[in-house]
């Protein structure tokens, strides 16, 4: 096909060309058909608008009956109880801890993961390694639930911290098990970073006498860092988002406290459980779901807007 | 540590290099060499300790009772039947949305979209964001619009619709990658022959992007099946069901569901009942994922 193309005669000149290519006679079908893909392409962002529609709705119903500093300041979160406070605090603050042990877990073993197939691991053992981080990346977070509370919490935890020392639920298992889940979005996403740095820099830094160690450290992750950052954060806001392992692991009561062996509900397990609880539609305990809804959203998308500038902030264009 | 291969310099002896690095440098590149190997270990060793703890707990239910039986409020009877009904009647009603809609948008923005155009720029930018929506929004948007705007209830309705908007931007960017990698040479070869545009699409295009699509697509319903946490919002309670699902309007659970709902009772007797119920599913997904692979490197051509 190429080869036929490209040994072709000298062809007419543009102007008999264009004559040539113009339409003979308006194209209904072929115009129809476009139009019809287009409007698939455009459900996309109806769904985007239906998020927002839908989220806003019920949190402009939120705040007409409570403050919204009673809401974003209070320390008592009981909204399913009748007479009950909405101060979000307490399930906020669960969320951020239980995403910053997940951080802790997950941050320097996928980056180390990472550093291993790009920088060491030969053809064939990354050919045999990186699908079972595909597999750990396509286990249905339920099931990871059911590791943390009947893994970890029971032959992990309380061996390690003491028989006492834990509940069934606790923030702990379920910060441990989500890093775990998000290990291989960082690996990857990393990874992917890590080896589009160009091989003439590794061989340049080699070539004056620097050890491996010391070109994967001081040259390679460097020249990385933006998609680096960028890994980090998306697997920050996956984690915000994760619901499973923190109703079944972490438990459902809102409690303030930054003891990691307590238990405590997130804002996504407060979500699922309001919702399970089949509230009227229109009711305040129905609104409040759309209200931390939001707040969810905003709270990823904040992340995701700061991940985008510290990228640009750290990008290296090379060649 | 394999073999290096193809034009990749072979740097086992870079350390040693000029007799520059000292015996200790030497031996803290081992050190660092070895962490990192750790770091990757640790992956492969939960997931052999989680398969090995569901499986261990799992098998005295794994057998044809649980998934012949109803779930029940009694764990010596407890099966998953509905729940398995439940997730078919779900996925194929996705796979009848998602797969005509994500590969139209497909073609729409790899053959037809003028780059230049402010909208076809937005449209894809908005996939691109979609893709990072926490899985519960998606959830919260099914509860407002499919359960009580459009008055579905926790139907196989529902469920299906929340989760094909959940997919349809994997199944997009799948399909979009399978049509980018049919070369331009195609596409013009069968323009000068006096195709049209759509005739191009119809028969160069959209048959040499099947397997790729297939490949994604099936990696798509596979997450589907797994999701939890926007069906729980979306179908809003509906966990615990005795009947098969007879219509897309009838009310339904799925394999997730079901097993959240064993694992957040307290006898220890459902767990094991849980456990059986997460060996059924990952089977399944290990099927579909093996499908998806074997259709990759059977059908996919390299041009």
């Amino acid at each position: 096909m190429t080869s036929l193309l490209a040994h072709r005669e000298p062809g007419p000149s543009t102007a008999e060309l264009s004559r040539s290519l113009r339409k003979s006679s308006p194209r209904w079908g072929e115009r129809a058909v476009e139009s019809l893909l287009f409007l698939a392409a455009v459900l996309s962002v109806l769904t985007t608008i239906g998020i927002v529609l839908s989220l806003l709705d019920g949190t402009l119903a939120f705040f007409r009956e409570i403050g919204v500093g009673e809401f974003l300041l209070g320390t008592v979160w009981t909204p399913l109880f009748a007479d009950g406070s909405f101060g979000v605090l307490p399930i906020m603050s669960a969320t951020l801890l239980i995403t910053a042990i997940a951080m802790v877990v997950a941050a320097p073993l996928g980056l180390g993961a990472a550093l291993y197939l790009s920088e060491y691991a030969g053809t064939r053992s990354r050919k045999i390694l990186k699908p079972v981080l595909e597999v750990l990346a396509g286990i249905p977070t339920v099931v990871y639930g059911f590791f943390a509370i009947s893994f970890v919490t029971p032959s992990v935890l309380r061996p390690l911290l003491g028989e006492g020392s834990v509940g069934i639920f606790n923030a702990l298992s379920a910060g441990l098990v989500i890093g775990v889940l998000i290990i291989p979005i960082i690996a990857s996403l990393s990874e992917d970073a890590l080896s589009a740095v160009p091989q003439a820099m590794r061989d340049g830094a080699l070539a004056l006498g620097a050890t491996r160690t010391k070109v994967a450290r001081k040259v390679v992750l460097p020249a990385a860092l933006s998609g680096v950052i960028a890994s980090f954060v998306l697997a920050l806001s996956r984690g915000i988002g994760e619901t499973m392992v923190a109703v079944i692991a972490a438990g459902s009561i809102a409690q303030l406290t930054l003891d990691p062996r307590e238990p405590m509900q997130t804002m996504t397990a407060f979500i699922a459980q309001a919702a399970s609880g089949d509230q009227p539609t229109g009711s305040l305990g129905y609104n409040t779901l759309f209200a931390v809804g939001a707040l969810l959203f905003l709270l990823t998308l904040l992340v995701n807007v700061v991940s985008i500038r510290l990228v640009r902030r750290f990008r290296e264009v090379y060649e | 540590m394999t073999a290096q291969t193809g034009l990749q310099p072979d740097l086992r002896g870079a350390d040693r290099g000029l007799g520059r690095a000292r015996g200790s440098e030497r031996a803290a590149g081992r050190l660092f060499q070895g962490l990192l190997m750790g770091c990757l270990a640790f992956g492969v060793l939960v997931l052999v300790v989680l398969l090995t703890d569901v499986i261990r707990d799992g098998l005295p239910r794994f057998n044809l009772d649980l998934v012949r039986n109803m779930p029940s409020g009694r764990p010596a009877r407890a099966g998953i039947q509905s729940a398995m009904m439940g997730t078919i009647w779900v996925i194929v009603t996705v796979a009848v949305i998602t797969l005509p809609l994500g590969v139209a948008a497909a073609v729409y923005l790899e053959e037809y979209a003028d780059k230049t155009r402010w909208y076809n720029r937005a449209i894809e930018l908005n996939i691109q964001n979609l893709a990072a929506v926490p899985s519960v929004v998606y959830g919260i948007l099914g509860l407002a619009f499919f359960n009580r705007a459009a008055g579905f209830g926790g139907s196989v309705l529902t469920i299906a619709l929340t989760l094909s908007l959940l997919v349809l931007p994997i199944v997009i960017i799948s399909c979009r990658e399978a049509i980018r990698a049919i070369p331009t040479s195609i596409r013009d070869g069968s323009l000068a022959l006096g195709a049209t545009r759509l005739q191009t699409v119809r028969r160069q295009i959209l048959p040499n992007a099947i397997p790729g699509t297939a490949t994604g697509s099936i990696l798509a319903l596979s997450r589907a099946i797994g999701e939890a946490a926007p069906i729980l919002i979306a179908a809003s309670g509906i966990i615990f069901l005795t009947r098969n699902p007879t219509d897309l309007l009838s009310q339904a659970t799925v394999l997730p569901i079901q097993i959240f709902n064993y694992v957040s009772r307290p006898q220890e007797e459902f767990r094991v009942v849980a456990a059986a119920g997460i060996m059924v599913l990952l089977l399944i997904l290990l099927l579909m994922n093996a499908t998806a692979i074997l259709i990759r490197n059977k059908y996919q051509r390299k041009w």
